[in-house]
């Protein structure tokens, strides 16, 4: 089969995808931040010894963590609407799917990542004074940071890769523009392959920035 | 005068367990006192009980003169930032010194004196200075614990619990995890607290430093205390066999003549 590479018929649309990259950098700023944080105050929840806390945090997170993102976008833009009598926009159910699925998934690290560290530290800080909301701050949450990290950074990759599922109910951010240019071109091919370099110029240096946060939160142990 | 630590039929259970079963029990201000007493009789959860790392079920504790929790309905209770409070007033130091691995060792001295005691930071640092080289570590102020021997990190730890200006201070078997070489340097701090007259309860399973140091000596067998003394009565001429059965399986130290 011969194909002829016609990359000028997707640059033409550059702007197009300026507003798709935008799009993508939107999205993913507002489920990255909104997630991490919803995890954390979800992962305490999940660890309280009251079970009418722990409970539903935990059906929370199994419900969340146990069904494709890609199939939560879909029921909150068709079903949800449908339930609450209420238009959903793209955005929106993009947004509800892929933060409800980062605040399961960061919650369980922070859970883990707390539980990680030894009962002794605990014993350390309450034994010189100090109160359970103290020794969590200034004891425990400091060290527990430092082992989640690494799962953490690798989700917010994760994230920003999962923006794209949001073409599927057609949020114009890189993709769905990119299915936009190849509809109107025919030129599929060229216009993915941009995509695909497109986010891997975008990743290759946030990559790179995890790195060095691990490294440089891992110095003193 | 006042006891620094008085004691009056305290019970401790865990469950069904009943593990400290009526413990009465005077520690003078100044005084070295050393609990002994083979696995299980529960020194740790009496010691604990004292700062109430563990809440007794019954019984009354009395620091330099001040009821520890409130009476109601003939129960005591307690009140968590009551306890807060107390455990600035009496210090302890864990058999694994616990140390804080995020922070370095001044920042491990000055933690508690900032947190929970509201001190200023350049006070801190002052106080902090001072408690390691009174430990004889200060050259290793801005080191990480990581970075420090096993004997080095328990006398880290000494300064830590000291820093906080306590009345008493507890020992749990705090050479019990050091190598044999690095026991001696950690007694040596222990001996010199008690000397400068620091008022300690210490679990210990050196028989030496039970009878070189300690003002008195209490066995504790099964939740009770079985008996107690001088140290040269308790460990020379014990009243009981079980004492003595218990001396005779510590044979590697001879107490002199
Ligand atoms: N937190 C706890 N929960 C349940 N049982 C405990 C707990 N702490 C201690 N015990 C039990 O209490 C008894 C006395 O323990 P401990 O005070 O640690 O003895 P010792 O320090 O003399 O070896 C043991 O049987 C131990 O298993
Ligand atoms: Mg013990």
């Amino acid at each position: 089969m011969q194909h002829t590479w016609n990359f000028a018929s997707v640059f033409a649309y550059w702007d197009v995808l300026l507003i798709g990259l935008w799009g993508t950098v939107y999205l993913f700023v507002l489920t990255c931040v909104i997630g991490l944080a919803g995890g954390l105050v979800v992962g305490m929840l999940r660890y309280s010894k009251n079970g009418w806390i722990s409970y539903p945090a935990r059906l929370y997170v199994e419900v969340f963590r146990n069904t494709p993102v890609l199939v939560q976008i879909i029921w909150f833009f068709f079903a949800l609407p449908v339930v609450i009598g209420v238009e959903v926009s793209a955005f929106m159910a993009a947004f509800l799917g892929i933060t409800l699925n980062t605040i399961a998934f960061s919650a369980e690290v922070f859970r883990g990542g707390i539980q990680s560290i030894e009962r002794e530290q605990w014993e350390a800080g309450k034994a010189i004074g100090m109160s359970y909301a103290k020794t969590m701050r200034r004891i425990i949450l400091p060290q527990a940071l430092k082992r989640m990290l690494p799962p953490l950074t690798s989700r917010g990759i994760e994230v920003f890769k999962m923006s794209t599922l949001a073409s599927v109910v057609a949020y114009p951010e890189t993709l769905q523009q990119a299915k936009l240019i190849a509809s109107y071109e025919y030129n599929p091919i060229e216009a993915y392959t941009v995509v695909a370099i497109m986010f891997f110029l975008v990743l290759l240096p946030m990559v790179q920035l995890t790195y060095l946060l691990e490294r440089r939160f891992g110095k003193s142990d | 005068m006042t006891p620094a630590v008085e004691i009056r039929d305290l019970h401790k259970s865990f469950g069904d367990l009943h593990v400290l079963k009526g413990i009465d029990l005077d520690v003078q201000q100044g005084e070295a006192v050393v609990l002994l007493g083979s696995s299980g009789s529960g020194k740790s959860t009496l010691l604990r009980c004292i700062n109430f790392m563990e809440e007794p079920n019954d019984g009354r504790i009395r620091i330099n003169g001040d009821l520890i929790g409130a009476e109601r309905g003939g129960k005591m209770v307690y009140r968590e930032n009551e306890l807060c409070k107390l455990r600035t007033r009496v210090g302890m130091v864990f058999q694994h010194f616990n140390l804080f691995p995020h922070m370095t060792v001044l920042e491990n001295v000055m933690e508690g004196q900032v947190v929970v005691l509201g001190r200023s930071k350049a006070e801190a640092r002052d106080k902090a200075l001072a408690q390691l080289a009174r430990v004889g570590l200060e050259e290793k102020a801005p080191e990480y614990p990581s970075r420090l021997s096993g004997g080095q990190k328990q006398r880290v730890a000494i300064a830590r619990a000291l820093a906080m200006d306590p009345e008493v201070m507890l020992f749990d078997e705090v050479t019990s995890a050091l190598d044999p070489e690095l026991v001696g340097e950690v007694l040596k701090t222990m001996r010199q607290l008690a000397e400068e007259g620091m008022t300690m309860v210490c679990v210990t399973h050196e028989i030496g430093f039970a009878y070189h140091v300690a003002n008195k000596v209490c066995f504790l067998q099964d939740g009770q205390i079985l008996e107690q003394g001088e140290p040269h009565k308790v460990l020379k001429t014990p009243e009981t066999s079980r004492v003595r059965d218990f001396l005779d399986g510590h044979s590697l130290f001879k107490l002199p003549d």
